[in-house]
C-alpha cells in the first residue's frame, strides 16, 4: 500500500503541499479532487520522483521509502503515472518506445525481453481493447497526437506496463464522452487486488464510471475531507468553497 | 544533470590504438621538391606531375581562410610528412598478400576485408595512411562493368578517365585546402559506372590514418554515366594521438543524365581529448555535378569525429530537372568544432534541392551550420527547401547558423526553416518514469532528432549511425 504521512513540499520557498496524509491499501481505488493550485499535480510529480522540489515527510510503498529512488527506479517498483500533459518526443517511434520502456520494467522484474513480434501482439491486443488504430505504433511518441490519443496511448503503457500503484493526473480533462469512456473501461479492467490507484481530478464524471472507493479532497495543500464515493457528488452540488469542512482531530 | 555531462566529456574513443608498422614516410614539408617525390614514388605519367606542380604554385599564392567560425593555433604547413606508407608497398594480387598488422587493424575497426566473410554484399577499399590496401569485390564489379579501384590503380590502369574528370568539379584554383590536395594527394579511390549500369552492390571507402605527424590527402572522384546509379559510403577512424593532425581531402562526383548517386559518410576521425588536446583537423571539399538532365547527387554525413571539422558537400545543379540533396547529422562534444553545411547552385531549369542539417552540441563545442543557396538567371522554377535544426545538450556550448541566399530568378522558390532546441526536462522525466534509464532517454531522444537523417542512409550503416551516436553522446543530457 501507498502510505504518506505529514507530507511537506515547496518550491523557491512557496509551500504547495503542507502536511498531507494519506493511505491506499492495495486494491482500493482512491480519487483526489480539489480546486486548481490546490498541489495535484505536485503530489503526482513527488509520488514519481520529479526533481525540483523541497520535500519533508514520509512516502513509503509496500514499505519502502520512495523519496530517495530515481524516477526510473521509482518505475520498476511499479509507479505508473499518467501524465496530464503527455509530452510529444519527436522521431521516436511509439512501438520502440512502448517495448523499451515495457522491457526496462521487465529486466527489473526478472522477466526476459519480450522480442519486437511478441510485443505487437500483445500492444495491438490491448489496443484493440482502447479503440485505438495499430497506425499509433508506427508514429512518433505523441507527436501530433490529439488530446485524447494522448490519453489513450497513456492508458495503453499503463496496460501494458503493469503497475501496482498508478498514478492518473487528471486523465479525464479535455475528453469527450466517447473517449472518457474508453478511458474509464481502461482504468476499470486494471483493478486489481494488487494494485493501488490514485485518481487525480476535478470532475465527477469520471467517477461515475469509475468508482472509487475513497475520495479525498485536497485544498491548500493537505486533505481536508475524505469520503466515500458519495462525497464526489457532494463537492459537485457544493463546490469546494461552500464545502462544509470536516471536523478535524 | 552536471555528472552526466562530467562523463561526457570523459568519454573515451573507441578506435584510438595505434598499429605497430614499418612506415615509409617523405622527409617533413611541403616543397616542389616533395610533390615530385610524392608523384615519382606512384610512378605517375607526366601530365598528372605537371597538374600537381601547377596546384602547388597556386597554392603558394593562397593563404589560409579565415571567414568559417573556428579556432586554432595556426597550421604549420613545413611541419609534417605529406606522404606516408606502410612498407613495403606492394603490388598487391591477393588479400594473403596484405600485411598481416593492416588486416588486424581493419578487423579490429569491423571492417573485414574478406570477401569469403562478407555476406552483406558491400565492396570495400580501404586506405591505410596514404596508400589504399586492398579493394574488394573487384571482379563482381567488373563484371558489371563498374570501376572501383584505388586512385593509383586509376591512373595507371584509366588514365583517360581520370584525365577528362579529374579536376573537373573541384579544380586546385578552388580554395586553399582543395589546392594543397592537388599538389599532395597521396591515394583515394575512384569509381566509374558506365551507361546504363545500376552498381550491383554498396561501395564504400574506409580511411584509416595511423602514422604520425602525417597529413592525409586522399581524393575520391565517381562518375555515374547515364542512367546509372551508385550508393557509396566512406568510414574513417584515427589513433588517438597529442598532437593535431591534418585532413584535407577532396571528392568529385559526377552525374551524367538521368544518372545517380548517393554519397554517404560517417566520420569518426579522432576528436581529441577531453581537454581539446590531439585531434583531426579536417579541411575537406566535396562537390558534386549533376551535369545531365534529371541527375540526381545525394548527400548524407554524419559527422561525430575531428577536433575541427570544415566541410561543405555542395551539387551543382546543371543539368535541368536534376535534383541534389544534403542531408546531415554533426555532434561536437568536448572541444569540438565544426563548420559544416552545404551549396546548391541551381543552374538548370526546375532544378530542385533539399538541405536538412542537424546539429548537436554537448560540452564547450561550437556548431555552425553554414549553407548557400544560389540561384543562377538560368534556373527557371528552380525550388529550394532548407531546414535547420540544432540540439543543444547543457549550458556551456553553441549553435550557429549562417544561411545565405542568392536568388537571381524570380521563378524560384525557396524556404527556410531553422530552429534551436534543448532535450527537454519534460522529456526526460517522461522517459525515466517509464522506467528508461537517464542516459538511455536522451540517447534515444537525440537518435529521434536525427531520425530523418537515418533514415537517409543505407540500411546496415543506419544501425551503425545510431550505435556511433551513443558511443558519441555517452553520458550527454540536456
Amino acid at each position: 500500500m501507498l502510505h504518506i504521512a505529514n507530507l511537506h513540499v515547496s518550491v523557491a520557498d512557496q509551500t504547495i503541499l503542507d502536511g498531507l496524509d494519506l493511505d491506499v491499501p492495495s486494491g482500493e481505488v482512491h480519487a483526489i479532487m480539489g480546486p486548481n493550485g490546490s498541489g495535484k499535480t505536485t503530489l503526482s510529480n513527488v509520488l514519481s520522483g520529479r526533481d525540483g522540489y523541497h520535500i519533508t515527510g514520509t512516502v513509503t510503498f509496500d514499505g519502502v521509502d520512495l523519496l530517495p529512488l530515481t524516477p526510473e527506479d521509482r518505475a520498476s517498483a511499479g509507479v505508473f503515472l499518467a501524465f496530464q500533459h503527455p509530452v510529444e518526443i519527436p522521431g521516436v517511434g511509439n512501438m520502440y518506445f512502448l517495448r523499451t520502456a515495457v522491457n526496462s520494467v521487465r529486466a527489473h522484474r526478472g522477466l526476459p525481453e519480450l522480442g519486437a513480434g511478441e510485443f505487437l501482439g500483445v500492444a495491438k491486443e490491448h489496443m484493440a481493447r482502447l479503440a485505438m488504430d495499430p497506425a499509433f505504433l508506427s508514429r512518433s511518441v505523441n507527436a501530433g497526437f490529439s488530446g485524447g490519443e494522448k490519453k489513450r496511448n497513456e492508458i495503453l503503457q499503463m496496460s501494458l506496463l503493469e503497475p501496482r500503484l498508478a498514478i492518473l493526473d487528471e486523465t479525464d480533462s479535455g475528453l469527450d464522452i466517447d473517449a472518457l469512456r474508453v478511458v474509464a473501461q481502461g482504468i476499470e479492467r486494471l483493478r486489481s487486488p494488487d494494485r493501488s490507484m490514485l485518481i487525480i481530478t476535478h470532475h465527477t464524471q469520471l467517477l461515475d464510471d469509475v468508482r472509487p472507493d475513497r475520495v479525498h479532497v485536497l485544498q491548500g495543500g493537505r486533505i481536508v475531507r475524505s469520503g466515500g464515493p458519495e462525497l464526489a457528488h457532494e463537492l459537485e452540488a457544493a463546490g469546494y468553497e461552500n464545502l462544509p469542512s470536516e471536523v478535524s482531530v | 544533470m552536471s555528472n552526466m555531462i562530467d562523463q561526457l566529456v570523459e568519454r573515451e574513443y573507441a578506435f584510438g590504438f595505434h598499429s605497430d608498422l614499418d612506415t615509409e614516410v617523405a622527409p617533413k614539408g611541403l616543397s616542389e621538391d616533395v610533390v615530385r617525390l610524392i608523384s615519382a614514388k606512384k610512378n605517375e605519367p607526366e601530365w598528372l606531375l605537371e597538374w600537381r606542380l601547377g596546384a602547388f604554385r597556386h597554392f603558394l599564392t593562397l593563404e589560409e581562410p579565415t571567414w568559417p567560425n573556428l579556432q586554432h593555433p595556426p597550421i604549420d604547413y613545413q611541419d609534417m610528412h605529406y606522404w606516408a606508407a606502410p612498407k613495403p608497398k606492394p603490388q598487391l594480387s591477393s588479400l594473403d598478400e596484405v600485411d598481416p598488422e593492416v588486416r588486424a587493424t581493419f578487423d579490429k575497426l569491423g571492417i573485414s576485408l574478406d570477401e569469403q566473410k562478407r555476406l552483406s554484399g558491400v565492396a570495400v577499399d580501404a586506405i591505410f595512411d596514404s596508400v589504399s590496401v586492398v579493394t574488394t569485390f573487384k571482379e563482381t564489379l567488373a563484371e558489371a562493368g563498374v570501376i572501383f579501384c584505388s586512385f593509383s590503380e586509376a591512373v595507371r590502369e584509366h588514365p583517360d578517365l581520370v584525365r577528362k574528370y579529374l579536376g573537373s568539379v573541384v579544380g586546385y584554383r578552388d580554395n586553399f585546402f582543395a589546392a594543397l590536395n592537388s599538389a599532395v594527394f597521396s591515394d583515394g579511390s575512384f569509381c566509374f559506372i558506365p551507361a546504363g549500369v545500376q552498381c550491383p552492390m554498396e561501395l564504400s571507402t574506409y580511411f584509416r590514418i595511423n602514422a604520425a605527424q602525417t597529413g592525409q590527402f586522399e581524393r575520391t572522384l565517381i562518375v555515374a554515366e547515364e542512367g546509372a546509379s551508385v550508393s557509396y559510403l566512406e568510414g574513417c577512424t584515427a589513433p588517438m594521438r597529442d598532437e593535431n593532425q591534418l585532413h584535407a581531402a577532396v571528392v568529385e562526383l559526377i552525374a551524367l543524365d538521368d544518372a545517380s548517386i548517393k554519397y554517404s559518410t560517417v566520420q569518426n576521425w579522432y576528436p581529441g581529448d577531453a581537454d581539446g588536446k590531439g585531434g583531426i583537423y579536417n579541411f575537406v571539399t566535396k562537390r558534386g555535378r549533376c551535369a545531365g538532365a534529371r541527375s540526381k547527387i545525394s548527400w548524407t554525413q554524419i559527422e561525430t569525429g575531428s577536433a575541427i571539422t570544415w566541410k561543405y558537400p555542395s551539387v551543382i545543379l546543371q543539368g535541368d530537372d536534376s535534383v541534389g540533396e544534403f542531408y546531415s547529422v554533426a555532434v561536437t562534444t568536448n572541444h569540438q568544432q565544426a563548420d559544416t553545411g552545404t551549396k546548391m547552385i541551381h543552374i538548370g531549369r526546375n532544378t530542385r534541392s533539399t538541405i536538412l542539417s542537424k546539429g548537436i552540441s554537448a560540452g564547450q563545442a561550437q556548431n555552425t551550420y553554414r549553407g548557400l543557396v544560389k540561384i543562377l538567371r538560368s534556373a527557371t522554377g528552380a525550388r529550394n527547401h532548407t531546414r535547420c535544426d540544432s540540439l543543444l545538450i547543457g549550458p556551456t556550448c553553441g549553435a550557429h547558423t549562417f544561411p545565405y541566399v542568392e536568388v537571381k530568378n524570380d521563378t524560384a522558390q525557396v524556404e527556410h526553416e531553422a530552429s534551436t532546441s534543448k532535450i527537454s526536462e519534460d522529456q526526460l522525466f517522461y522517459c525515466r518514469q517509464r522506467g528508461l534509464s537517464e542516459e538511455d532517454a536522451s540517447t534515444m531522444i537525440v537518435n529521434g532528432f536525427c531520425r530523418e537523417v537515418f533514415d537517409e542512409l543505407p540500411m546496415e550503416y543506419a544501425v551503425e549511425a545510431q550505435a556511433l551516436m551513443r558511443v558519441s553522446l555517452e553520458g550527454a543530457v540536456g
